[in-house]
């Protein structure tokens, strides 16, 4: 009996198994996974905000299921898309700096977006970014990234310290000359001659060609060409940036030697330095923190106003099956929509990626309260390319090795410039 | 004769028998140890594939580049002067503080949780702390030399005291570790030897010297081991202090290697220098053991 019993049940398994296969598997063929990789580059919540965007979709695409994996800083992030793509298994899409654009189009592992933008609808919100942040985005005539977490380079100043040195506290610098001087109002010292408070600091750790870039770039001088493949260090406009940078740090108005960009924010906190380059991204923790009225402000120009961009964008990776990309273009067109690119931007403090997230009824009421946040939207129209070739990073340490030379005053700054611009040279020869 | 057949037969079971029981390790030490380093060595001969261009042997060009080029040179001189600073330090303070605790003192386990606990924090947060300290104008070091009238520094933006600054931190992180093999050492000594020692009227430094410190070498030779390629090793404070700046004032060999593996993507340059890398620390070892291991033993 018991044995009928089980002989009976087994039957009936074998009999079910074909059946759960085919529902498991017709389930899988409506299901098209997309793998997302992002980095995490700011204070916040942010993998909360990335997964409520992701559930939000699958609600309104259920054919459709986005897995988001937190995948450390940018540079982990590189690390980790670029080994899976190489082992033949990268994620659909992954947020990699704008900047990786010609790494990723040289190691062949991303495709273009233009291929997937066919109805009117589509075309609209494809043109519908910031030009600035598109700079970044396109080369040989295609498109290969779209905009997310999009920062720039502000001018963040303590409004206390201006009054106390009798300066207009609603009037930041808008000039080279009127920085310094202003800076020099802002420095003070203590008895024995020792400064206790410097004017200005840009830091310059890390990564000092994006910060150099609002020196050259309001200096009328473009570091690299479209292509990626030419670079121009040895300009004259160029060498005279880095030499107003040598000279405020000369002039005792700048901290000596390479600054620390980590720290930058706290030096401002504790009234270490009263003006402070930074990015954009850094606003909400500077809001929070800040314990004395401070004021966001464009970047002071000398031939011209201009700042980099800088951030992140969403690229698609070639190896993975046509439906999956398609489903990683709509997920990426659903998640850049003006109120899903509103709420980022307050969630995060990075700038809305187009002007239509300006024009939603959230963002303008948190402009209204908070008009610090639209600084950086204003500062768009003349915001640059941030600095990106082939080879990328390689081509960026010879200018960043050149900068902090230059900067510790290991070599005068033309020298400095031109040794930087030979190494890039021999470096790009291949890519002409 | 056939006596000897079977028992032949048995002594190759055996064999069998022991290969097998050691096939999962040897597997595990070719998969994960060799292999890795023959495919490495085989890499270097090769250009980077880039994409669409395929893999091309380039026989030693990879060395070349290497031997001509400024940057891994002035990684090499800075981690020679960084082992060269590590090393005695973090071992001469690990038996230092090891020969404190191991004595009869107030809040002895206390002491020792402190000393032990660099070693217990990850890296990457005890540099994001040191970095507060070496701070200019408000960082815990600033605030001591302010104190003392002393000038303000930029310790981690001068290239002058960039590196010094990194080691110290290396330092301080693997002395306390260090320790703990010096203390364990200690306290399985025979504690008669003291008693006579004192009975002789020994002092306290005849007695270490004499007795505590030849006792000590077998295990110095394996902190020394281990410190030697800890010097090559440690590099993740640099990630978060100085990025091997500025200007490569404080670039190691291996922070060198990731920036070019992975931040280059140049992988057959970076398999060249992972080459070198490993033959000088496989050369070390080996000297260490076979040469060295035969005069630590006290007889």
């Amino acid at each position: 009996m018991r044995r009928a019993d089980f002989l009976r049940a087994t039957a009936l398994n074998l009999l079910a198994l074909p059946a759960l296969w085919l529902s498991a598997s017709s389930t899988a063929q409506a299901q098209t996974e997309v793998q997302f990789y992002y980095p995490v580059a700011v204070g916040g919540p942010i993998a909360k905000t990335i997964d409520g965007f992701a559930e939000g979709f699958m609600k309104a695409n259920p054919g459709i299921k986005v897995t988001p994996i937190y995948a450390g800083t940018y540079q982990e992030t590189i690390v980790k898309a670029l080994t899976a793509h190489k082992s033949g298994t990268p994620p659909v899409t992954s947020v990699l700096l704008s900047t990786d654009m010609f790494t990723l189009i040289d190691e062949d592992a991303i495709v273009p977006f233009d291929g997937f933008v066919k109805t009117a609808e589509d075309k609209a919100w494809f043109n519908g970014f910031y030009k600035a942040f598109m700079l970044n985005s396109q080369s040989g005539g295609k498109t290969w990234g779209i905009p997310f977490q999009r920062s720039t380079v502000v001018m963040y100043w303590n409004k206390e310290l201006f009054k106390e040195a009798g300066l207009d506290a609603n009037k930041p610098p808008t000039t080279w000359a009127e920085l310094k001087d202003v800076a020099t109002k802002l420095t003070k010292k203590d008895a024995s001659g020792k400064v206790t408070q410097y004017g200005v600091q840009i830091p310059s750790s890390g990564f000092p060609y994006w910060l150099f870039q609002t020196l050259t770039t309001t200096n009328g001088a473009i570091l690299a060409n479209d292509a990626g493949s030419q670079v121009k260090f040895d300009d004259p406009a160029v060498i005279q940036a880095l030499q107003y940078w040598v000279d405020l740090g000369k002039a005792g108005v700048h901290p000596p030697g390479v600054v620390e960009w980590g720290t930058t924010p706290k030096d401002f906190f504790e009234k270490k330095a009263a003006i402070i380059y930074t990015t954009t991204g850094n606003l909400t923790n500077i809001r929070k923190n800040a314990g004395f009225d401070f004021g966001v402000a464009m970047i002071p120009g000398n031939k011209q106003k201009g700042s980099p961009t800088g951030g992140g964008n969403f690229y698609i990776f070639k190896k993975s099956t046509p439906a999956q990309q398609e489903a990683a273009f709509k997920f990426i067109q659903w998640i850049t929509q003006p109120e899903r690119a509103a709420q980022w931007s307050i969630d995060t403090g990075y700038v809305a990626v187009s002007p239509a997230a300006y024009e939603t009824a959230t963002l303008k009421k948190y402009g209204s309260e908070f008009p610090p946040a639209l600084v950086a939207r204003d500062q768009l129209p003349v915001s640059v390319a941030e600095f990106s070739t082939h080879d990328n990073q390689r081509v960026t340490k010879a200018l960043n090795d050149g900068l902090q030379a230059a900067l510790t005053g290991a070599k005068p700054a033309d020298q400095a410039m031109k040794d930087a611009q030979r190494e890039a040279e021999r470096l790009l020869r291949g890519f002409k | 004769m056939t006596h000897a057949a079977s028992s032949a037969g048995g002594s190759s079971l055996r064999a069998v028998h022991a290969w097998l029981m050691l096939l999962p390790a040897l597997a595990l030490l070719a998969l994960f140890t060799h292999w890795p380093i023959v495919s490495t060595v085989v890499d270097s001969l090769h250009s980077t594939p880039k994409g669409a261009r395929a893999v091309v042997w380039v026989g030693l060009e990879n060395y070349e580049s290497m031997a001509a080029d400024p940057v891994f040179w002035k990684a090499v001189r800075n981690n020679l002067w960084f082992a060269s600073a590590t090393i005695p330090l973090s071992i001469g303070l690990a038996l230092l503080m090891a020969l404190w605790v191991n004595e009869r003192i107030a809040g002895r386990a206390f002491l020792r949780m402190a000393y032990f606990t660099p070693t217990v924090l990850p890296m990457i947060a005890v540099a994001n702390i040191w970095l507060f300290f070496y701070t200019p104008q408000y960082g815990l070091l600033e605030q001591v030399t302010g104190a003392l009238g002393l000038p303000s520094h930029n310790w981690l933006g001068n290239p002058a005291t960039a590196l010094g600054a990194v080691t110290l931190v290396a330092i301080w992180k693997e002395a306390g570790f260090f320790m703990i093999f010096y203390l364990a050492a200690l306290q399985s000594l025979n504690p008669s030897l003291r008693e006579a020692a004192a009975i002789e009227g020994a002092s306290r430094w005849y007695f270490f010297r004499r007795v505590q410190w030849p006792l000590l070498m077998p295990t110095t030779l394996f902190v020394l081991v281990n410190a030697f390629i800890n010097a090559f090793r440690m590099v993740d404070h640099l990630f978060v202090l100085t990025r091997g700046g500025p200007d490569n004032a404080s670039t190691l060999l291996l922070y060198h290697l990731y920036e070019v593996g992975f931040g280059f993507w140049d992988t057959a340059y970076a398999a060249a220098i992972t080459v070198v890398l490993v033959a000088v620390l496989a050369g070390v070892a080996l000297l260490q053991f076979f040469v060295f291991d035969r005069k630590v033993h006290y007889r």
